[in-house]
């Protein structure tokens, strides 16, 4: 059996805060393989950003600290590496884009010169090679005029613009993996379009990984081939794309899906109401005796105030953090 | 005889100066919105669609004037209200309200919800006691989901959900007709939108509210309204009844908007097309149809003429010189995606 290129292994992350200690990732485990695109979805707080950050020691510390796990890469354990070693890593093996390609972008740095500089860093090209590469590379992300414009700044280009310059600056290196932090998110929905079909053609000519984290139900489901949901710091949920969204067992996965206004409109045109999920995404310092989501679930019997539930096996590789996979008789019809 | 609109508004046109100083004269001018008309009748949830820059929170803000338009005319209640002045325009705030994006930003966190629900109140020079204030933003709290022991709290105290039913409390306290809501559930999250859909749904009907929502999630205005503007360089591009508006889109950058929506359903992947190229700068913008150069059932005469917006079928209006001026043929009521 091969052993997959990236695999999270009981990661769990705290957090120091005023409010006490709060744990954003909770005991996540997934694996990812080569040439695959892994969704990981999820609302704000529920630690998929912070597992991400996680896999390129980026964690801010403190107040944040890895507490337990493993993150293996290609057989060697990132969380014990020395900074110099993940310095090789990342950028090179591992590249990441970012929600907001300003915060990522050197401002005072003309674009052609922020895409070289991997190249000159991990593969030692020089000025010229790497210079050269880098002007490839930006009218691969279809940056027009790309030559001319290697001596522009950030911020003469759009929000869709950079953010196919950090694209180019993440890829230069051939990584076998790049994680995309909700890469379009800030982006208009044309544009957005645009970015996700760059994407898909980047990641099928370098048969890279792609680690794609979002809240976004609809790219998950246009972009990748299996989804993890996250809630709470930890992973609720685990399928192939067509099994989640033809099969979701977890109740927050169905309530997640069901509460999406139809993005193709209605066939009636009349108003109907959404379905919703009562209730809010409690605070995670916040000590919760059984399973996290038991507080807002229409399912929710004893055991799950109880006990906390662990990640069963449903079918075929689907997964569900769920009391309802050993109690079906559980499950309300009516909700 | 059909009703009077609420709100009807005229060749709406804002241009905001660029460069210049205070002595100086502008260098450029910014036309954020450039002639836009369309009217509201009592009750009804209007949308107002588009990407980022195509001047549909200008028209919010015009429309209650919280800015002053270069050009054109605002009517409501079949009053001009360009012509108020400041006391009598005070007085109509209290008609119209709105209900901003940023649930974080929009509230002012030095003051309780008592005082955050209640001032529109005040603002309006309402001479009602405090107490008697006081129990009707109790009321107002519960309606929006919230309890009454909430009014002494502060704004941190509460979740970005949370805060946007505040955000509507203070907008349904002075009984308003109309609301102006600019990207109302743009900043929460997807299990929350829900919950605040659906609260402005069964507000809106409970109270009778008009509503302008603008937004630029195609399906949320879907669920929430029953006429949709699509805006696109400060102009209204289509004008369509909801039914209507995803199955027999006829301006090319309405099609293509609804093509771009990634679908929450693995099974209808791709085989959509991207639309090339960015929005046009609206300090420049291109000569004739502004949606010109990214569209790809361009004429010649779309590159010299401006095509104007005019009715393509019963209730739907097109800005598109396609089909003599009636747009896309609509695709035998086919729908999106198909």
């Amino acid at each position: 059996m091969n052993t997959p290129l990236l695999g999270i292994e009981e990661l769990s992350v705290g957090f120091d805060t005023p409010e006490g200690k709060a744990r954003a990732v909770d005991r996540v485990s997934f694996a990812l393989e080569r040439g695959e695109t892994l969704g990981v979805v999820g609302e704000s707080g529920c630690g998929k950003s912070v597992t991400a950050l996680s896999i390129l020691g980026l964690v801010p510390s403190p107040p944040g600290v890895i507490e337990s796990g493993a993150i293996r890469f290609e057989n060697s354990d990132l969380i014990g590496s020395p900074p110099e070693a993940l310095r090789r890593i990342r950028g090179r093996d591992i590249a990441m884009i970012f929600q907001e390609p300003m915060t990522s972008l050197n401002p005072v740095l003309p674009i052609g010169r922020q895409v070289a500089e991997p190249l000159m860093v991990h593969r030692g090209l020089n000025r010229k090679e790497a210079l050269d590469q880098a002007a490839q590379w930006l009218e691969r992300v279809k940056i027009p005029d790309a030559r001319r414009r290697m001596g522009d700044y950030p911020h003469h280009l759009s929000g869709g613009m950079r953010q196919r310059v950090m694209i180019a600056m993440a890829m230069v290196c051939r990584p076998k993996l790049l994680i995309a932090d909700e890469p379009t998110t800030a982006l208009d929905v044309t544009i957005q379009a645009q970015i996700l079909a760059l994407m898909v053609g980047l990641k099928q000519e370098m048969g890279m990984s792609l680690l794609l984290i979002t809240h976004n139900l609809g790219v998950v489901a246009q972009m990748a081939a299996r989804v993890v949901v996250m809630y709470a710091g930890q992973v609720v949920e685990e399928a192939v794309v067509s099994e989640l969204f033809g099969r979701p067992f977890h109740p927050y996965t169905r309530g997640l899906l069901r509460s999406m206004p139809d993005p193709a409109g209605r066939p009636d045109g009349g108003s109907r109401r959404l379905s919703e999920i009562p209730g809010i995404v409690p605070a995670i310092t916040e000590a919760i005796v059984g399973c996290k989501f038991a507080g807002r679930c229409p399912h929710a019997f004893g055991r799950c105030r109880e006990q906390a539930p662990g990640l069963f096996d449903i079918a075929g590789g689907q997964r569900a953090r769920c009391w309802l996979s050993r109690f079906p008789e559980r499950r309300r019809t009516d909700a | 005889m059909p009703e009077a609109p609420l709100l009807e508004v005229i060749d709406l046109a804002k241009h905001f100066p660029l460069g210049g100083g205070i002595f100086a004269r502008p260098t450029a001018w910014v036309r954020a919105v450039a002639g836009v008309s369309f009217a509201v009748r009592r009750g009804e949830r209007f949308g107002l669609v588009g990407e980022s820059g195509c001047g549909k929170t200008t028209v919010g803000r015009l429309v209650l004037r919280l800015l002053e338009p270069t050009r054109g005319r605002i009517e409501f209640d079949g009053q001009n209200i360009l012509a108020l002045d400041r006391a009598a325009m005070g007085r109509l705030r209290r008609r119209m309200q709105i209900i901003f994006q940023d649930p974080y930003s929009s509230l002012d966190p030095r003051m309780t919800v008592e005082q955050i629900v209640t001032e529109p109140l005040r603002a309006g020079g309402e001479q009602r006691p405090r107490a008697e204030r006081r129990c009707a933003a109790a009321a107002l709290l519960e309606k929006v989901g919230l309890r009454a022991s909430d009014l002494r709290k502060y704004p941190h105290e509460f979740s970005g959900g949370q805060r946007q039913r505040i955000g509507i409390a203070r907008a349904l306290c002075v009984r308003p007709e109309l609301i102006v809501a600019d990207e109302p559930v743009s900043a929460l999250d997807v299990s929350v939108q829900a919950q605040v859909i659906n609260l402005l749904q069964d507000l809106g009907e409970e109270f009778g509210l008009a509503f302008v929502f603008i937004s630029h999630d195609l399906g949320v205005v879907q669920h929430l309204c029953e006429r949709i503007a699509v805006m696109y360089l400060g102009a209204i591009v289509e004008l369509a009844p909801v039914q209507r508006f995803s199955r027999e889109p006829r301006h090319p950058y309405t099609e293509a908007l609804l093509a771009a929506v990634p679908l929450p359903d693995p099974r209808r992947r791709s085989g959509r097309f991207a639309m090339e190229g960015d929005v046009p700068s609206p300090i420049d913008p291109p000569a004739g149809c502004a949606f010109h150069p990214r569209c790809r059932h361009a004429l010649d005469r779309c590159r010299v003429e401006t095509p104007p917006l005019i009715q393509a079928a019963e209730g739907h209006a097109v800005a598109c010189w396609l089909n003599d001026g009636k747009g896309l043929e609509p695709k035998g009521g086919m729908g999106h995606g198909a």
